[in-house]
């Protein structure tokens, strides 16, 4: 019962937030100076052919009228139709989607597994230089973000060791056969691993940008959750029976260590998500976030607004999941 | 064991002072730009185009980190660069201290209406992707020094207003605050005399992260064409066109980067260092 309630009250929150994100952004862009209607007009179109175009895309009508009829339209699947690119903003937001949905996965997995692997290792190694070291890397890949950690892949894997890209998704002149969007994941259902190297030769180093703020965040968390951990009576009674410390540390801390780390990476991957814009600019890579920067730059305001309400759609349905994970897993609340 | 506690904090002690050292020479160059400075930064010559920094073949030692596309000297941009970058990090950090800190004592002092409100905003406020939503507020707002501080005081207040709102709320149950209560204090009284010098050492260590997280959305919004004018020296301007060219002349990119990439580091392991003095359990 108490978890339904939870839920609703969830959800709730989670619409008004939508709806505050809508009217914000919806408001803001159209203070914009610079009509974007004049934008699109060759040079010399007449005064009268600017109104007629404005009065096509809706933009002549009084702001909350035009908030009205946006929104209706949302509700029924109709974002409008994008200003420069002149298609329906829906299939083009979900045209990019997937690429940027499979640089943050990507990011994530790499982010949780460097990160595991120092937590685990500063675990195995405490109290020596090894842990030493890992806390102090640690402490820099905090201190500087994926911006920055970007720019520094860029020259030293693209510029000085060559051996990653630094710019785009794929290889343009490659001949691709996908139907779906989903490029990496299509590669390796199809079997076509020559395209699979390719794409994650793009994607490496954009997705170790964004990785590797998390995985120091995951490392220091998981390191201090197993510490707490290695001190608790079923640990030494393990390690009384014989097994070895990796193995105590694997299948007798982990398990029960892991829990607050995991509600952390739900939180954390809304950001790593956010910091997909810049990176994906830095990198020239064909997703969600580069097409964002160009709408803004364009003044393309239905493209803006449709963009922007799914990276809200996107965080707060992640948040959504990790508050309903956690409330499904803690007895207290569950029973509370 | 106690050994090895001691020589964790010596570490972190030397790395506060190193990172307090790099910002006061920030500050010193940022005073002096126009003598330190060997070339006025925004002087063009494009026969001197892209020349290299000093040890390299073809370098002219007039320009010592060499010069970018159109004949600007790298350092003397740097140089100038420092000033608006601790500009921006200074004012808008302070700023959205103010703002931020603000707004979250009242939500979390007082609770009520005023929370719900606050709470609210801080949700949607995170439902925007941060760097986006700057770019935005540039676009409307229009490029340029104000605008950047505008910019970053209203995406980064929530920042403040979630840590010190929460901070506010464990504060208020203290016995301190009943007994002040009991005294005879006013509510107000209490937020100002008791609640806030209890939670200052927490907002130190927020505007001093602030600040380094200004230089690098001042770097980010230069990086998209949105920060001051493409012809003032600033470290993103320069990390932008450095991007561009970064096969024909590496160097353009690299120094403002190392620059950068310090300050950052600094501001960073400085606002962490405070924390751990701060923090009692570490003391």
């Amino acid at each position: 019962m108490a978890l339904l309630q939870t839920l609703i009250l969830r959800v709730i929150t989670t619409a008004v937030t939508l709806l505050g994100v809508a009217v914000i952004v919806f408001f803001v862009i159209r203070v914009v100076p610079g009509n974007p209607i004049a934008m699109m007009l060759p040079p010399g179109a007449t005064a009268e052919d600017i109104a007629n175009l404005t009065a096509i895309y809706g933009l002549d009508k009084s702001i909350p009228q035009q908030f009205f009829i946006w929104g209706t339209g949302v509700l029924g699947g109709d974002f409008g139709t994008s200003i420069t690119l002149k298609q329906p903003v829906l299939e083009l937001v979900l045209g990019r989607l997937p690429a940027t949905l499979e640089l943050s996965v990507l990011a994530l997995v790499m982010a949780i597994v460097i990160g595991g692997a120092a937590a685990l290792t500063g675990t195995r190694l405490r109290e020596t230089r090894v842990e030493g070291g890992i806390d102090v890397a640690q402490g820099m890949a905090l201190s500087v973000p994926d911006f920055l950690w970007g720019l520094v892949l860029i020259l030293v894997f693209g510029v000085l060791v060559p051996v990653f890209q630094i710019s785009g998704r794929v290889t343009p002149s490659l001949q691709l056969p996908f139907v779906s969007d989903f490029y990496l994941v299509e590669s390796l259902l199809r079997l076509r691993f020559d395209l699979s190297l390719d794409l994650l030769s793009h994607m490496l180093l954009p997705a170790l940008a964004l990785a590797i703020p998390l995985a120091a965040i995951i490392g220091q968390l998981l390191k201090q959750s197993l510490k707490e951990t290695m001190h608790l009576d079923y640990v030494t009674l393990a390690r009384t029976q014989g097994y070895s410390e990796a193995k105590v540390i694997w299948s007798q801390a982990l398990p029960n260590a892991i829990l607050p780390t995991l509600t952390l990476v739900g939180v954390q991957f809304t950001f790593l998500i956010g910091g997909t814009v810049i990176i994906e600019r830095l990198f020239s890579y064909e997703g969600l976030g580069n097409m964002a920067i160009d709408a803004v730059i364009n003044r393309d305001l239905p493209l803006i607004q449709g963009i922007v309400i799914l990276f809200a759609v996107i965080f707060t349905g992640v948040n959504l999941l990790v508050d309903l994970t956690y409330a499904a897993l803690n007895p207290r609340l569950r029973h509370g | 064991m106690a050994e090895g506690r001691f020589q964790v904090r010596r570490r972190a002690g030397v790395r506060l002072w190193l990172s307090a050292a790099w910002l006061i020479v920030l500050v010193i160059v940022a005073l002096f730009a126009p003598y330190l400075a060997p070339k006025d930064p925004l002087e063009q010559d494009l026969f001197a185009g892209r020349l290299p920094p000093f040890w390299m073949q073809g370098a002219d030692a007039a320009f010592l980190l060499g010069t970018d596309s159109l004949g600007r000297d790298v350092l003397s941009r740097i140089i100038f660069g420092t000033r608006i970058a601790l500009t921006v990090a200074v004012i808008s950090a302070s700023l959205t201290c103010l703002v931020g800190a603000a707004l979250g004592l009242l939500a979390g002092f007082y609770r009520g209406w005023v929370d719900v409100v606050v709470s609210r905003f801080i949700d949607i406020w995170m439902a925007f992707p941060p760097v986006l939503f700057s770019i935005l507020l540039i676009a409307v707002i229009g490029p340029g020094l104000f605008s950047i501080i505008l910019a970053i005081v209203v995406i980064d207040w929530t920042r403040f207003a979630r840590v010190i709102r929460a901070e506010a709320m464990t504060q208020s149950a203290m016995d301190y605050v009943a007994s002040a209560r009991v005294a005879g204090r006013g509510r107000f009284g209490i937020l100002l005399r008791e609640i806030l010098p209890n939670v200052l050492p927490i907002i130190v260590v927020l505007l001093t992260l602030e600040m380094g997280i200004a230089v690098i959305v001042e770097a980010i919004l230069s990086f998209v064409n949105l920060s001051i004018s493409t012809d003032d020296p600033t470290w993103g301007g320069m990390i932008s066109e450095g991007r561009t060219s970064i096969h024909q002349a590496w160097w353009v990119l690299v120094f403002p980067l190392i620059t950068l990439f310090l300050t950052v580091l600094s501001f960073s392991q400085l606002g962490e260092g405070l924390k751990n003095r701060f923090d009692p359990v570490l003391r």
